[in-house]
């Protein structure tokens, strides 16, 4: 398949992420916007390392060059898994001391 | 001995340092003693050179050490005595001894630490005039010439409390400064031809041919003239000098006779080999010489205070000095200094004398019959009248002739102006002895009570004063009178310029004949007038123009400083405050302000920072992709 689909599915999702971040108010969907983002940066590490590692197959029928993304990729989802575990539990917290997942209560930056 | 030549200035420097530093402890004698002690001690060893100088020729001095190295350039600070410069120290440091002397009686009414203040001033004031005529280059005579005009600042303003006296020492302060720049620019141009400011190696060099183009010397004299203008009170710079009053009178007496006015006369004096070299600066220092004598005589005649009469005739006999400089009669210019220094010193000194007695009385109008009072100063003044009046034989007649037939060889008008100016000076001064010394006494009774001649810390150096007058002038008697003339032969060594005039003898007897005549008939017809009516009213129509100065200090006000004030207010007020200021604040005022709208960005809201981000990141990416496009209008600017 060609390599701009991917790009172009990856963009929107990326985009709807970073829409779903900056509108929503509810802290646990802005979580899942949050790893919406991750995860299409991740489809597009795997599309690019397919795309290079069909040209390179393409050249040479024994290389390897361009595959690894194919695992690296595993190590990012469970990273963002642990990462998912820390995020929740904040949230949790949050709950718990302000009786609300709305991060507008969050203004706790200012001054 | 040329070691000698240094103790000169030296003394009177630990007098200025001793008198200036232990004012609040030293008893009034003390600041006497060490005052007039340091000048006495400078003035024995100004004898003893200028007896050196007579029998053996100049004295090379050593120079002390190197003032200023750059370059090629260098500057000694060195001393040189030559028949002019020693001719110099022996009237500052005598003439200067004298008034010491008189200042210690006129002064005993100040407090111990003023009257040491005093001391102090007049010390640093001889210490400073010393330097100048000593000066082996032109930058040592400048470090001297700086030094009489901060002295006659201070002097002025002795009497500091007084806000009139503070404006007059400032004023003669910035129109000394006028004159120094020009002589500054004098030197930078001598400097910037010949690379060196010593007398003798500029002198040289300035008469190998085509050193210096016509215009370039022309342009150097003229500069050098613009400050002997300044210093000794030449039009249009002469308003300071009458002002100069302010201060005590026995420093009205240094500064006219001693001291500073007569520095700009030495200046030219030893410039006479550059300045013989440009006709066009001789001419212009002749004409601005008559026509200050004119002038300030016409002004003298209308005058009522005793000083500021005095002050007048000093800047009139400036205007003759320079007369027989731009005339070429750089020898009659000297003699009239050293003549004019004796009658001048004790004219002053002896309105010195009648304004102690009047208890600080100076309007001539509330005078009158001081004769039988004041015996001693009576016949003093008198004495200092004849003398400038230039009655012979006293010493003004010969140095005055001596200019005027050098005047009458230029060209005869030079001369009938120069005698009209002879017989205003004669029927000036003896208005002011009439006025004075004769008639009957208008002042209050109470002040006729305390009438009374002065001690004899004062009596005795108008006495001094007096017999100088009286012979001063026999060192320079003219050919004519079967006199050698000795002061010239003298001077020859100095003055190598100087322009002989082929008057026949019998000319000579005519010029000198009518001189006098008039200058008698003057003097006859003043005594006559004002012995007997002295004009005590006010002066009308043509005399008010006269009494108020020819209104110079209203022309400048009006021409100068009224501008230059308005433009001073324009500065503070538009461009100090809106412009520098406006900027300035402006800055401040435009930063505060858009902090507080950036502030607003901080809201807490996590979601507009993550906004904010996100137009940021964008940003950045825009400026990633059109990094070379950007790298090249910033290369293009830079």
């Amino acid at each position: 398949m060609n390599i701009q689909y991917y790009i172009f599915l990856s963009f929107a999702l990326f985009t709807i992420g970073i829409i779903g971040v900056l509108v929503r108010r509810n802290a646990i969907i802005v979580f899942m916007c949050i790893e919406l983002m991750l995860n299409a940066v991740n489809l597009l590490l795997v599309a690019f390392s397919k795309m290079h590692y069909a040209k390179a197959v393409a050249a040479n029928a024994n290389t390897t060059v361009g595959a690894e993304a194919q695992v690296f990729v595993f190590f990012i989802m469970v990273v963002a898994a642990a990462e998912v575990s820390v995020g929740l539990a904040i949230i949790v917290m949050l709950y718990r001391n302000v009786r609300s997942v709305d991060i507008n209560f969050l203004n706790r930056l200012k001054n | 001995m040329n070691k000698l030549v240094y103790l000169i200035p030296l003394l009177p420097f630990i007098g200025f340092i001793i008198n200036g530093l232990c004012r609040k402890s030293l008893s009034k004698t003390a600041s006497t003693i060490i005052g007039s002690g340091a000048v006495l001690a400078a003035f024995c060893i100004s004898l003893y050179l200028f007896f050196q100088v007579k029998n053996i020729g100049a004295i090379d001095v050593q120079p002390l050490f190197t003032f200023i190295k750059v370059g090629s350039l260098q500057i000694d600070f060195a001393f040189k005595v030559d028949a002019l410069s020693s001719l110099f120290l022996l009237i500052i440091t005598g003439i200067g001894f004298l008034i010491h002397v008189y200042s210690s009686s006129y002064m005993h009414e100040e407090t111990n630490d003023h009257f040491a203040r005093f001391f102090a001033y007049l010390n640093l004031f001889i210490f400073s005039m010393l330097i100048l005529v000593l000066g082996a280059n032109y930058v040592i005579m400048f470090i001297g010439w700086e030094g009489v005009g901060l002295c006659s600042y201070l002097l002025i303003g002795y009497w500091f409390k007084n806000s009139n006296y503070n404006y007059a020492a400032k004023k003669a302060f910035v129109m000394n400064r006028i004159g120094d720049l020009g002589f500054l620019l004098a030197i930078f141009w001598i400097i910037q031809k010949l690379g060196t400011t010593e007398y003798d190696k500029v002198f040289t060099l300035a008469q190998v041919p085509n050193t210096f183009s016509p215009t370039e010397i022309t342009g150097i004299c003229i500069l050098l003239f613009v400050g002997a203008m300044g210093k000794s009170a030449q039009l249009p710079l002469f308003t300071w000098l009458p002002d100069a009053m302010a201060g005590p009178t026995p420093v009205s007496a240094l500064i006219h006779a001693a001291t500073m006015v007569t520095a700009g006369i030495y200046m030219v004096a030893r410039s006479n080999v550059l300045f013989s070299m440009s006709e066009v600066a001789q001419h212009l220092i002749a004409i601005i010489g008559l026509a200050t004598a004119l002038i300030s005589a016409t002004i003298a005649i209308k005058q009522n205070d005793i000083k500021k009469v005095l002050a007048y005739s000093t800047v009139s006999q400036l205007g003759y000095m320079f007369l027989g400089l731009g005339v070429g009669a750089y020898t009659g210019a000297v003699f009239h200094v050293m003549t004019h220094a004796f009658f001048k010193a004790l004219l002053f000194l002896g309105a010195g004398s009648v304004i102690h007695a009047m208890h600080h009385e100076q309007d001539i109008r509330n005078m009158g019959g001081l004769k039988k009072k004041l015996p001693i100063t009576h016949l003093t003044f008198l004495i200092g009248c004849i003398a400038i009046s230039g009655i012979p034989p006293f010493s003004g007649f010969f140095s005055k002739d001596e200019i005027l037939a050098a005047a009458y060889a230029h060209h005869p008008i030079y001369w009938v102006l120069g005698v009209a100016g002879a017989a205003m000076t004669a029927f000036y001064m003896f208005r002011l002895y009439a006025t004075t010394f004769l008639g009957s006494f208008r002042g209050t009774q109470n002040q006729e009570h305390h009438l009374h001649e002065s001690p004899k810390a004062m009596t005795y150096p108008l006495i001094a004063l007096a017999v100088l007058s009286v012979i001063g002038g026999l060192v320079g008697v003219p050919e004519v009178l079967h006199g050698s003339h000795q002061l010239k032969s003298f001077l020859s060594a100095s003055i190598t310029s100087e322009k002989s005039h082929t008057l026949s003898h019998s000319t000579e007897w005519v010029l000198m004949g009518i001189s006098v005549a008039i200058a008698t008939l003057a003097i006859l017809f003043a005594t006559n007038k004002f012995s007997k009516n002295p004009d005590t009213e006010d002066a009308k129509g043509f005399g008010k123009v006269l009494e108020n100065k020819w209104y110079f200090d209203e022309l400048y006000d009006t021409i100068i400083v009224n501008p230059l004030l308005k433009f001073a207010n324009f500065c503070k007020n538009i461009i100090e405050k809106l412009v520098i200021d406006g900027a300035v604040n402006g800055t401040g005022k435009f930063l505060q302000y858009s902090s507080r709208q950036v502030r607003l960005i901080q809201s807490g809201q996590v979601g507009s920072y993550i906004l904010l981000m996100i137009f940021a990141f964008v940003i950045i990416i825009f400026i990633w992709i059109n990094d070379v496009t950007i790298y090249k209008i910033l290369s293009n600017i830079f």
